[in-house]
């Protein structure tokens, strides 16, 4: 240990010189941590104070009023989050984990590595160019729709579904499939009822991640899926409201009542990210320590 | 071959018939899906050239140099949100990227074993945060504190240098770099701290025995062992901050023109398009395209370079390090 050095040398010139500096980098890095969990404290703690009070039965259950109107609260917004990330994540987990199969268990790698790299390029698409395409494809020349807004979040979903896909199925151990393909078990029955079991904890864990990433998701929603009517909606057909849109609106308000709204809807989104986010790590956890990796 | 398995005949006959359609179907599916990934990238490229294209050929590569931006006048130009685009994740890197050694190093030399793991899970939680709620906090809270607090005191010391003169403002340059190196931090730090675990113990416990202290040892083997790692963490922090749109579109403002000082409002290019698109037409959405393709191809440089960058030493440094998946987690979050 650096430490013990005190004990046999003497603190002083040019070891004192180096202590000191030492000592000034340990404590800048403990700062750089301290200032990182600081500010995750104060943002969550920002929506927490701000937003629990104006967070009631009324507010949840009351959908939003018309434009300026602050007496209403986020049902409609609420069911509209739930109808268009649903439906998104039923397009973009199984695509996602087909993916995921196809490169592990069927593609040579000339295939698997240029798909691996699609889904990294995807991933790093930015999600208002994402919102951008789903507007060219579905939106102009048709209107807006909650289902357009979905379209553009699976998309923002499928390579993180897919990338953790690939990463658990590879750490399924090679002896199970092997011991398969011995009794002579056809590969899609191995890859069904073998492969894709013992990953299932780690396959959860990329979709729950995807899903909290698209429950927060703004952009692709105020390109694709923005003029909405007043009520509470589930008619994907239809543009439908949502809570991402509904703080960004509330946000951009000059009136402190739309604010309050804001912060109350904040809470609720980040309570729902944050526990899906634990979650899925519990998930991952457990299914590690599964497999034994 | 099965007879092992099942050495009942009928069963066996049935088992091959549905293998003989299970195996192609699931293949097929699975090739689907993969040829459908393909596809999305292919079709975002493609329709976001397709929607640019009447200000393409109306300005050419003229677009990027025009400073301004007037839908009255129909002149639209790139320059002002391509550098605000620059100056904010500048500024947002060099903020996060320090800050995230720093922790990094916290988290793999300095910190007690028993809080390692829920610091860090602490810090990707930071990631996990929705960009618009740190917009909505960067309007409410962060927007007024820099203004009252921040800009007058960096005025009064560094005030000579045009960046930091001007008016305070609660909307500015300076809060959407800030907001962005909140959000480039956690996915910077998560890659370094991977790669640093990465660092052999021997060769840390070498640089020890020749005396060493911490930081020595950490500036000698861990940093140079892992500098590839480090530059592709921050790049891709970078790619995350450029490509940013929500939250930059709640702190900057609007301005159409370059401004100097950072306490200006001003734009960037995922913030113009979210900002405008949906009540633009004709000619101005086509401009907004096109600055989306410029976004686009700077997202998709910037990732492909991390990657390669990252690749490159991962396969000179050390054959156990699995810094991909690292990166592809760390998005994710």
């Amino acid at each position: 240990m650096a430490d013990g050095s005190h004990a046999l040398l003497l603190d002083r010139g040019n070891l004192k010189r180096r202590n000191r500096v030492n000592r000034v980098v340990e404590i800048g890095s403990s700062i750089g941590a301290v200032i990182a969990v600081a500010v995750l404290v104060i943002v969550v703690g920002s929506v927490v104070l701000k937003g629990a009070g104006a967070l009631s039965w009324h507010f949840l259950t009351t959908p939003s009023g018309l434009f300026g109107d602050t007496s209403g609260g986020m049902a409609n917004a609420l069911v509209g989050t739930l109808v268009i990330v649903a439906i998104a994540a039923a397009i973009a987990i199984p695509v996602g984990i087909l993916v995921a199969i196809y490169t592990t268990e069927f593609a040579s790698s000339r295939f698997a590595h240029p798909i691996g790299f699609v889904l990294d390029v995807l991933n790093g698409v930015p999600t208002i160019i994402t919102g951008i395409f789903v507007y060219g494809l579905l939106v102009a020349g048709n209107k807006p729709s909650g289902f357009a807004g979905s379209v553009a979040l699976a998309i923002v979903m499928l390579p993180i579904v897919a990338r953790t896909a690939q990463e658990v199925l590879t750490l399924v151990p090679a002896t199970l499939k092997e011991a398969a393909h011995a009794l002579g078990i056809a590969r899609w029955r191995t890859i069904l009822r073998i492969t894709v079991p013992t990953a299932a904890g780690g396959l959860i864990t990329g979709s729950l991640l995807a899903v909290a990433r698209a429950a927060g998701e703004t952009a692709p929603l105020l390109l694709c899926n923005f003029i909405f009517a007043q009520g509470v909606l589930t008619d994907p057909g239809e543009g439908l409201a949502s809570i991402p849109l509904f703080i960004f609106q509330s946000s951009e308000s000059p009136s402190p009542e739309a604010h309050t709204q804001a912060w109350a809807a904040a809470l609720v989104l980040i309570a729902f990210v944050l526990v899906l986010n634990v979650v899925a790590r519990a998930f991952y956890a457990r299914s590690r320590k599964r497999m034994g990796a | 071959m099965e007879a092992g398995a099942l050495s009942n005949p009928v069963l066996r006959a049935r088992r091959n018939l549905t293998d003989r359609i299970g195996e192609p179907l699931l293949r097929g599916l699975s090739g689907l899906a993969a040829a459908l990934a393909v596809a999305a990238l292919v079709g975002i490229a493609y329709e976001v050239i397709d929607l640019a294209r009447p200000a393409i050929s109306e300005f050419g590569i003229g677009f990027l140099t025009t400073n301004d931006w007037n839908p009255v006048s129909k002149d639209f130009g790139a320059a002002p949100f391509l550098y605000g685009t620059v100056v904010t994740s500048l500024i947002a890197l060099v903020i996060a990227a320090p800050l995230s050694i720093a922790i990094s190093i916290y988290l793999t030399e300095l910190a007690p074993l028993r809080i390692r793991r829920p610091v860090a899970t602490l810090i990707d939680m930071l990631a996990a945060i929705p960009t618009v709620i740190l917009g909505l906090w960067g309007i409410l809270v962060l927007g007024p504190f820099m203004r009252d607090t921040i800009q007058p005191a960096l005025n009064d010391v560094l005030g000579f240098l045009p960046i930091f003169s001007g008016d305070p403002s609660a909307f500015s340059y300076l809060t959407a770099a800030l907001i962005l190196a909140i959000m480039a931090t956690p996915i910077i730090t998560s890659v370094t701290r991977e790669v640093f675990e990465t660092v052999p113990g021997d060769l840390k416990e070498a640089s020890y025995a020749l005396g060493a202290t911490r930081w020595e040892m950490v500036r000698q083997v861990v940093l140079p062992y892992s500098r590839p790692g480090i530059v592709g963490a921050t790049i891709l922090g970078l790619g995350r901050a450029i490509g940013e749109a929500i939250a930059v579109a709640q702190v900057i403002g609007a301005a159409y023109t370059i401004h100097l000082s950072l306490f200006h409002t001003g734009g960037t290019l995922a913030a113009q398009i979210a900002s405008q698109f949906q009540n633009s037409a004709g000619l101005q959405k086509a401009s907004l395209a096109y600055l989306g393709l410029i976004l686009l191809v700077f997202a998709v440089i910037v990732n492909v370079v991390a990657r390669i960058i990252v690749q490159r030493g991962h396969i000179k440094d050390g054959p156990d390090v699995d810094v991909d998946a690292a990166l592809t987690e760390a998005q994710a979050l």
